[in-house]
């Protein structure tokens, strides 16, 4: 049971996909500007993760090696679909605000990543749990970056106004870089930092 | 793990991944289709009505479909600004068929969008037995993309009574900020047309000076957004001149008297 539990914890920490791994960047920069867009893509990517790390792991024993990673994206882009359908006549709100970038969860390196380096060679059920942590590791750099790109870019958390805006008669000049996606290039470097800083062993060799 | 790798297996594998693949995300596709649907349509009357000032997008489900109700779709040919029994009208569309839509000339082009259906909707909303204010759907280039707004007026076309961008691509933060519930109050109460209906309604660049006469028909533009500001006011220019709406506000404003 403890070394599931290592399975799960890890890559939310020690071996993060985002931090250690640098997987996944180019969605990061694209649905951080504001926090409800990525508490929705979190949640979807954790699903998805799990799920496709689950099914590709089911049948990992009949993949042919020659067409693995083509059978792996047509169960990911599968699942992602089936996925955007869904929230499109159930959460259409939510759907909204995540426009395009659901559909873009097909082009997340982590989930092709974790198919190919972990759910081939592991059972379903230790592969779905690997496949939640890093949903879950990747969800903490993107909550990182969500909140501070929202609040210094436009004083709100959540749509909520925290910092007055000078432009309404407060005192906050909100940052305009930090609506734009570049910022979470110099977010993400911070969090890449502190985290090396605390935890020495992830520092790579030179 | 044996043999994996032939030939055989590797079609078989591949076969009846796709088939399996592909009849769920079809059956996905077509079960969830009608609610897709359904929210659409509603979505889109939830923006009308909060252009309107009707509702609030908080507002529940109920209270939106019985505001609704009071809310009248015509069909009016744009040119001859007569209203129209209509044909099933859908912009797309009118926009593929040359019998129903026309290019614009360049000169008259405000708004940048090329082609103008011959027709649109206007929604009258009722006050009791009068009008109490149309809504009409405009559109056009800003700085990226196409914005899409409502424009709710008086019924005797003098006050702005709301407007309501909802589609856009415009950069977040700046031109993004014609969604900014905000600034689109701000249009609140604006002149639109002189005596004669000459357009007033323009959005300026920089802030409205308060101290001028004109400002009760100035609207602050978008700071950093000069281009979708621009393309905003543009778009104002065009669906309220000769080109779109006025023939049929004209018409509405001789048949009242």
């Amino acid at each position: 049971m403890s070394s599931l539990k290592k399975v799960f914890v890890d890559p939310i920490f020690k071996n993060n996909p985002v931090g250690l791994q640098i997987l996944g960047i180019c969605s990061a920069l694209a649905v951080t500007s504001k926090l409800e867009t990525v508490i929705a893509m979190s949640i979807a990517v954790i699903i998805i993760t799990g799920l496709s790390s689950f099914s590709i792991s089911l049948i990992r024993k009949h993949i042919p090696s020659t067409i693995r990673i083509i059978v792996q994206m047509t169960v990911i882009a599968s699942l992602v679909i089936v996925t955007d359908q869904l929230l499109k006549a159930f959460f259409f709100e939510i759907s909204k605000s995540m426009s395009v970038y659901v559909g873009l969860i097909i082009t997340n390196c982590i989930l092709m990543g974790r198919a190919e380096g972990f759910a081939l060679s592991n059972p379903p059920f230790r592969s779905f749990i690997d496949g939640l942590g890093n949903g879950v590791g990747y969800s903490v750099i993107l909550l990182f970056v969500g909140v501070i790109r929202e609040l210094l870019g436009s004083g709100a958390l959540l749509g909520h106004q925290i910092l007055p805006l000078a432009s309404e008669g407060g005192w906050y000049v909100p940052n305009g870089m930090m609506v734009l996606a570049p910022s979470a290039f110099f977010l993400i470097a911070i969090f890449i930092w502190i985290v090396r800083t605390l935890d020495k062993s992830q520092i790579e060799e030179e | 793990m044996q043999n994996n790798d032939s030939v055989k297996k590797t079609v078989l594998v591949a076969t009846l991944l796709c088939l399996f693949c592909s009849i769920i995300v079809s059956l996905a596709a077509v079960k969830l289709k009608p609610l897709q649907v359904e929210n659409k349509i509603f979505d889109v009357k939830v923006k009308l009505l909060v252009a309107a000032g009707l509702a609030t997008p908080e507002s529940s489900k109920e209270d939106v479909l019985s505001a609704y109700e009071n809310i009248n779709p015509v069909l009016v040919e744009l040119d001859s600004g007569d209203i129209v029994d209509d044909f099933g009208f859908d912009l797309k569309k009118s926009l593929k068929d040359s019998n129903l839509s026309s290019r614009i000339e360049k000169d008259n082009d405000f708004a940048s969008i090329l082609f103008r259906a011959k027709h649109a909707k206007v929604f009258i909303v009722k006050d009791g037995d009068s009008v109490g204010q149309y809504i009409f759907p405009i559109y056009g280039k800003g700085l990226w993309s196409t914005m899409y707004a409502f424009l709710a007026l008086s019924s005797d076309f003098k006050k702005v009574l709301g407007v309501g961008f909802y589609d856009h691509g415009e950069t977040p933060g700046l031109g993004g900020e014609i969604e900014n519930a905000k600034w689109q109050k701000s249009w609140i109460n604006k002149d639109v047309y002189s005596d004669e209906l000459n357009l007033l309604l323009t959005v300026i660049k920089g802030k409205v000076d308060y101290s001028e006469p004109t400002n009760v028909h100035q609207i602050d533009g978008l700071s950093g957004a000069t281009l979708t500001t621009v393309g905003v006011d543009r778009t104002i220019k065009f669906w309220l001149g000769e080109n779109g709406f006025l023939p049929f506000i004209k018409k509405q404003l001789e048949g009242g008297m």
